[in-house]
């Protein structure tokens, strides 16, 4: 089986409800043109103190072992700002896969677009994945994308997902590639929404425009 | 795309207008009328465009603002002096000029916040799908539009399609009858609602508020509204586009005039939702009972009217509450059953999408007027754009932050977030009219309150959490 139906790993618990996305990548890793050197950032302030030095309570310093594939986290992980960044750091740190019992809805589409996965189970399953990970004997957990099921020393839950997304895990769609198949539709349905709400097209250029012109009373 | 009558509530009549296709149950290719862009969410965008050789087919459909990183020291010539934040600024007008995309650059004196911006110049308008990598999009639907925030794929995603494959939210809507008192705003409301329903209360869901103290908001105040709702996990917000709406559209559009206006009035007569439009979800609330609202926490829903007392962790519902609590106490160095009020600041800031318009600069100063801020306490004004800056000068308020002890900054989200150099010390505790309270949102280990403009004026005059109520306010 190819490695992204499956996915197995040491899992790590992360005892936060709605761990906002501030947290997951701070705001001085978001100055980037690019994608890269986020893995530093991840989760900054619960892994470093203000020195610099690794907080030895944390659980991704804790040492021995095989490195986290997975993250287990509290309600509404991900919540609050847009940034794909908290995504792709964790991508980039080596995470694999977040089960939690809840997403923040912008983080779940940045994840489904970079091919990270998002798990969804009850709060009973969370609590016996989370006593499992703290064990080093029953760390490890295995995730089937394709039977959609989770698997750990105590836990063995099914969990579901849109066709759509469990596609775009499974096979890496692109996705502005099959939308622009489209075009022909979009330009279509643009030429009539224009006819028939002339005030919507090109609003900003338009409004560029008028606010540059100098003969514009204040 | 529904072409029957079924009654549909205002979300769905919006999707469906935009839905160039259905793609399967769930998800549509939703059109993108205004796309609006930043400098930190799509740079990797449009490289992305770039590798793939795709452009940006309807430019004019798009625009940008430089407004997280940007310095706002009040100096009239911007420099932004941290090169990796330059580049994110010079690579957005590379980028632009490239594809032909209008831009509020660095120093135009009308750059600002982008929600701010927008529709402050009539971009924004009753019947819209607007779409922006930043959660704040949602401050849209003070006016009816469709507005929510996206990653930065799916900004990529919009350049190039002018479309988003988006998926279908639900409906809930929130009532709210009865005249706000006096002293209290739309901050406070939108504060007590994410405190009742949660700081996930509404995921998956489009917000409609409606109701009489909606009603009676101002459009400025409904975008504090709307804007906050994503931190009750809402998808979107809507208020039904009424007359106070269409006037703040028309007023500041002026391509909207003779048979363009009178169809446009038309078509914005049918944006509400259907006497029998069903939601999934309603909640009603009581606007009389809306008081000051001060979060002492680190998430937005950790909130308390300004006569409660700091919660104990120990009370909370369930052990995720009571862990949270805990923490939050913890972080925000609170003693539990303490007052909120009377907790000592030394910084205050107004600004941000969320608060920093002119009607909250108005609120604020007149608090202000009259007093100084207090011994140990560094507040700042930040507009939320340019053109607000400029009002409030020939207004004169200004001055008066100014005369009272105020700095007074150039635009940006400065604080909010603090991406640029307006970051808060450790321990440093922030009466702020911004819209997260997170722990280090706005500086590693500072401590956020969020309130309205006249709470956190009455916390800078006073150097304490303070009831705005119990200080009399001096109009202007």
């Amino acid at each position: 089986m190819d490695d992204t139906h499956r996915i197995e790993g040491r899992a790590a618990a992360i005892r936060i409800d709605n761990l906002d996305t501030d947290q997951i990548m701070p705001k001085q890793f978001l100055r980037g043109i690019d994608k890269m050197g986020l893995a530093a950032g991840l989760l900054h302030d619960l892994r470093f103190d203000a020195a610099g030095r690794p907080r030895p309570g944390f659980v991704l310093n804790q040492p021995g072992g095989a490195p986290v594939r997975i993250l287990l986290g509290g309600a509404n992980f991900g919540c609050g700002s847009s940034r794909e960044h908290a995504v792709w750091g964790l991508q980039q740190y080596g995470i694999e896969a977040v089960i939690a019992p809840g997403f923040g809805e912008i983080f779940y589409s940045n994840a489904m677009n970079n091919r990270l996965l998002l798990v969804m189970l009850p709060q009973d399953d969370i609590d016996r994945l989370m006593a499992d990970a703290d064990e080093p004997v029953s760390a490890n957990i295995r995730i089937d994308v394709d039977r959609m099921t989770v698997r750990s020393a105590s836990v063995d839950a099914a969990f579901t997902l849109t066709p759509r997304h469990r596609r775009m895990l499974l096979e890496g769609m692109d996705v502005i590639g099959l939308s622009l198949t489209y075009q022909a539709q979009i330009d279509a349905f643009a030429a009539a929404h224009w006819a028939r709400h002339p005030w919507l097209k090109d609003v900003p250029a338009l409004t560029r425009r008028r606010l540059d012109d100098p003969k514009r009373p204040v | 795309m529904q072409t029957d009558s079924r009654p549909r509530t205002l979300y769905r009549k919006l999707v469906d207008s935009h839905a160039v296709a259905v793609l399967d149950e769930q998800n549509v290719l939703l059109f993108c009328d205004l796309h609006l862009l930043n400098e930190y969410t799509s740079p990797q965008a449009f490289a992305g465009l770039e590798e793939q050789g795709r452009g940006v087919p309807m430019p004019g459909q798009n625009v940008a603002v430089v407004s997280h990183i940007i310095p706002t020291h009040p100096v009239r010539l911007r420099i932004i002096a941290d090169a990796p934040s330059a580049l994110q600024a010079s690579n957005l007008k590379r980028n632009c000029d490239r594809h032909g995309i209008a831009l509020f650059d660095t120093n135009d004196p009308l750059q600002g916040i982008e929600h701010v911006v927008a529709p402050e110049h009539g971009m924004i308008r009753p019947g819209m799908v607007v779409i922006c990598g930043d959660s704040h999009t949602t401050t849209y639907g003070a006016l009816g539009a469709l507005g929510f925030g996206i990653g930065t794929s799916e900004v990529e995603h919009v350049l190039a399609t002018q479309t988003l494959v988006y998926r279908l939210a639900r409906d809930m809507r929130v009532r709210v009858d009865g005249v706000l008192p006096a002293g209290t705003t739309a901050k406070d409301l939108i504060l007590m609602i994410i405190g009742r329903i949660g700081a996930h209360g509404a995921r998956g869901f489009v917000v409609e508020f409606c109701g009489s103290a909606i009603d009676a908001l101002s459009v400025e105040a409904r975008f504090t509204l709307c804007n906050m709702a994503v931190e009750a996990g809402a998808r979107g917000a809507l208020v039904a586009p009424d007359a106070r709406a269409i006037d703040y559209v028309l007023a500041r559009a002026p391509d909207m005039a003779g048979p363009i206006r009178d169809a446009a009035l038309e078509h914005w007569a049918t944006l509400r939702s259907d006497r029998e439009a069903s939601f999934d979800v309603e909640h009603v609330f009581d606007g009389r009972e809306v008081a000051p609202h001060v979060t002492w926490g680190t998430s937005p829903d950790q909130v308390l009217p300004i006569t409660g007392s700091v919660p104990h962790a120990d009370r909370q519902r369930d052990d995720a509450a009571r862990r949270s609590a805990a923490q939050a106490l913890h972080y925000a160095r609170l003693m539990p059953g303490a007052p909120i009020a009377g907790t000592p600041v030394q910084h205050v800031f107004i600004g941000s999408c969320t608060n920093g318009r002119i009607e909250d600069l108005r609120a604020a100063a007149d608090v202000v007027r009259g007093r100084h801020v207090a011994p140990g306490v560094r507040a700042m004004v930040v507009p939320g754009s340019g053109a607000v800056k400029a009002q409030a000068e020939r207004e004169g308020l200004s001055q008066l932050f100014l005369d009272a002890g105020f700095e007074w900054r150039q635009p940006g989200c400065s604080m909010c977030l603090a991406m640029n150099d307006d970051v808060l010390a450790d321990g440093v505790r922030c009466a702020s009219t911004t819209n997260r309270n997170f722990e280090g949102r706005q500086g590693r280990g500072a401590i956020t309150h969020l309130m309205s403009p006249a709470m956190a004026a009455a916390a800078a005059v006073t150097g304490v959490i303070t009831d705005v109520r119990e200080l009399e306010t001096n109009r202007g």
